[in-house]
């Protein structure tokens, strides 16, 4: 039997969420739904316009590139935000790996969204600097 | 003495269908049209569903116009009628538009049930009335539904029961709060000063009906309202009055941004204890009565214990784009519960199937599928020639009522086939995204963040997608020169090809 904390106890243990008070997470729970799909199912696609911001509730993801495995994500991970900042389409699938419980920020909101919550956005560009120092030490 | 013999007695059908609302209905209507083995149960005495009930107001929110440029019983009158269900036969098409007293173009509840009881009716539905959906077990072989009638055993399994079991957040002493659905007649509430948790369509619909008699409104709920998504929405007719006599600064009237922490019962009535969401602080409300407009949930009985996944605490199957649990595969969903499949969400578009005109649609496509995977029954998928393929296109574009009104989320696909162009229906957009294929063209119509409604084109070729926005037009009509020429480019492989 699945048992599952309720959507609000689930954010709060999501680190990008962090530092959220418990009303702030609650007006997000209630904004914003959460998705689950199916072992699978594509989330992102590579080359298809109009994709959402994702935060990973709940199990794992693949992230495919022309594909081919490029690396893999799990709760707390976020992804698409790369596809909105830069107003173009995904460059990779993003492919549930079990069921995948993510919570949905539409394009059109993710600005207005963080910019109402600059604590968020500061964890969020904290993970990009992490991601993006990965890649430079990988390099070298 | 009359014995009346109730039609699909316990045993072992293909799909079993378990509701009488119009998702129950719409769904036992296509799977006698395409020749499929079902039953159809309901614990209801009678066809309609919520409808037989809800909502307590009185009026819906999607419109039924009666006088339309189309024929009643044409597809294109889909569009201007959104809350019939669909049919082949004239006769039981467009049931709403007659029974309309042109009150208002949204029908009321009761116009509503009087409609769908008519469908069954005129369509001949079957459907075995006071049998309840009491477990449910995977036998290996399919699925086995213990009923207050004996078991059935089936193949697959859509459940059509309707997301309207009353759903209280977890807030300390709403328990002692009426619920949405235990609201009393308006003229109770005279001269009392009313609590609405709640700020989504059912806190607006009492809120709009208690104006009149009410001292004091308040509703309450985490989230901020936005006036520039409101406008976009078919709740803006219940939104508009509370809404306007807050902003106007009206005192009767009070729609707070707050996350409710606890209710209290006093020998006055109730104090509720809320804090700001989009303001800082705590606020303190004193009212005789308190309304839980907390919303609804599919009524899944032992299904999460089955293995079926959720969402939104709960309430609602996480489904695939065939409606299909993500994690049982063989149960399905039809109705307002295929909220549960949203689609590809391009610019933040979810699907529309939280009301009769979009789910009944999915019910449609859902049996399609169930029939040709189950059953081999395949659809018929007529040649297109191809010097009509274009003309084809754009009318669907600019008439198909599938596409209007799920924008983003069905789509009409030609196939390349063996033999020639395949006219292959509706389906799921991200069906024709996702799955493998032919080479084939998908046309959907879709609206981008700032409202503006387009059509696109979606081509297929050796299993890459590719996707081509044409331009939106005033009056929506896409059967110009200018997107005859575009649409024809795009097309031009596929064509040279046949």
């Amino acid at each position: 039997m699945e048992t599952r904390a309720s959507l609000v106890d689930t954010l709060a243990q999501t680190s990008l969420f962090a530092d959220l008070s418990r009303p702030e997470l609650e007006a997000v729970a209630h904004e914003f739904d959460e998705e689950a799909f199916a072992e699978g199912q594509r989330v992102l696609r590579q080359g298809l316009s109009g994709s959402s911001l994702y935060v990973i509730l709940d199990g794992a993801a693949v992230v495919r590139r022309d594909d081919e495995e490029i690396a893999r994500l799990g709760r707390g991970d976020f992804f698409g935000e790369i596809s909105i900042l830069t107003e173009g389409p995904p460059t990779s699938d993003i492919v549930a790996e079990g069921v995948l419980h993510c919570l949905v920020i539409p394009r059109p909101d993710v600005e207005r969204f963080l910019l109402e919550r600059p604590r968020v956005m500061l964890r969020m560009l904290r993970a990009e600097a992490n991601r993006l120092r990965g890649m430079l030490e990988w390099q070298s | 003495m009359a014995v009346v013999e109730l039609p699909f007695p316990p045993g072992a059908y293909g799909v079993v269908v378990v509701g009488s609302g119009p998702a129950g209905l719409q769904a036992a209507y296509e799977l006698r049209r395409r020749g499929v083995d079902h039953a159809v149960l309901s614990a209801d005495e009678a066809p309609g569903g919520m409808f037989r009930t809800l909502p307590i107001f009185e009026r819906l929110i999607s419109w039924t116009k009666p006088e339309a440029p189309y024929a009643h019983g044409s597809r294109e009158y889909e569009l201007y009628d959104h809350n019939s269900l669909v049919a082949d036969e004239e006769r039981c098409q467009a049931c709403m538009a007659s029974l309309m007293d042109r009150t208002y173009d949204v029908p009321s509840r009761a116009e509503m049930e009087a409609g769908l009881a008519r469908f069954a009716e005129l369509a001949g539905l079957r459907v075995r009335y006071g049998c309840r959906w009491e477990a449910t077990r995977n036998d290996g072989e399919g699925f086995v539904l213990e009923t207050s009638d004996g078991e059935y055993r089936c193949r697959a399994v859509v459940f059509a029961v309707g997301v309207t079991t009353p759903w209280t957040a977890p807030i300390p002493g709403l328990e002692h709060a009426a619920h949405y659905v235990d609201v009393r007649r308006a003229d109770e509430y005279d001269g009392r000063s009313v609590f609405i948790v709640g700020k989504r369509n059912s806190a607006f619909e009492v809120a709009n009906s208690l104006l009149p008699w009410a001292r004091r409104i308040v509703l309450a709920s985490p989230r901020a309202i936005r006036t520039d998504v409101l406008g976009h929405s078919p709740l803006r007719t219940r939104y508009l009055q509370p809404l306007d006599e807050h902003v106007r600064g009206g005192f009767g009237t009070s729609i707070v941004d707050a996350s409710v922490e606890r209710i209290e019962r006093n020998a006055d009535g109730f104090r509720v204890h809320t804090r700001g969401t989009s303001w800082d602080g705590p606020l303190v409300f004193d009212c005789d009565d308190v309304i839980a407009a907390t919303g609804f949930r599919a009524p899944l009985q032992d299904l999460t214990r089955l293995g079926v996944t959720t969402v939104a605490d709960e309430r609602i199957p996480a489904q695939t784009a065939f409606w299909e649990s993500v994690s049982v595969p063989g149960i399905y969903f039809a109705g307002n519960a295929t909220l549960g499949s949203p689609g590809l969400r391009k610019q933040g578009l979810s699907s529309n199937s939280g009301s009769v005109n979009g789910f009944r649609y999915n019910a449609r496509v859902l049996v399609r599928h169930l029939a040709e995977k189950h059953f081999d029954v395949a659809p018929p998928r007529p040649l297109v020639e191809p010097d009509q393929l274009v003309s084809f296109l754009l009318r669907e574009l600019a008439t198909a009522p599938e596409l209007w009104i799920q924008k983003g989320y069905l789509c009409r696909i030609v196939n390349l086939a063996a033999d020639g162009l395949r006219d292959d229906g509706i389906l799921p957009l991200q069906i024709f995204v996702d799955e493998p294929g032919p080479d084939a063209c998908a046309i959907a119509v879709e609206m981008a963040a700032d409202g503006t409604i387009y059509p696109a084109v979606y081509l297929r070729a050796r299993n890459r997608v590719a996707e081509h926005p044409l331009s939106p037009h005033p009056l929506h009509d896409y059967e110009t020169e200018e997107h005859r020429r575009a649409l024809s480019e795009l097309v031009d492989p596929l064509l040279g090809s046949t």
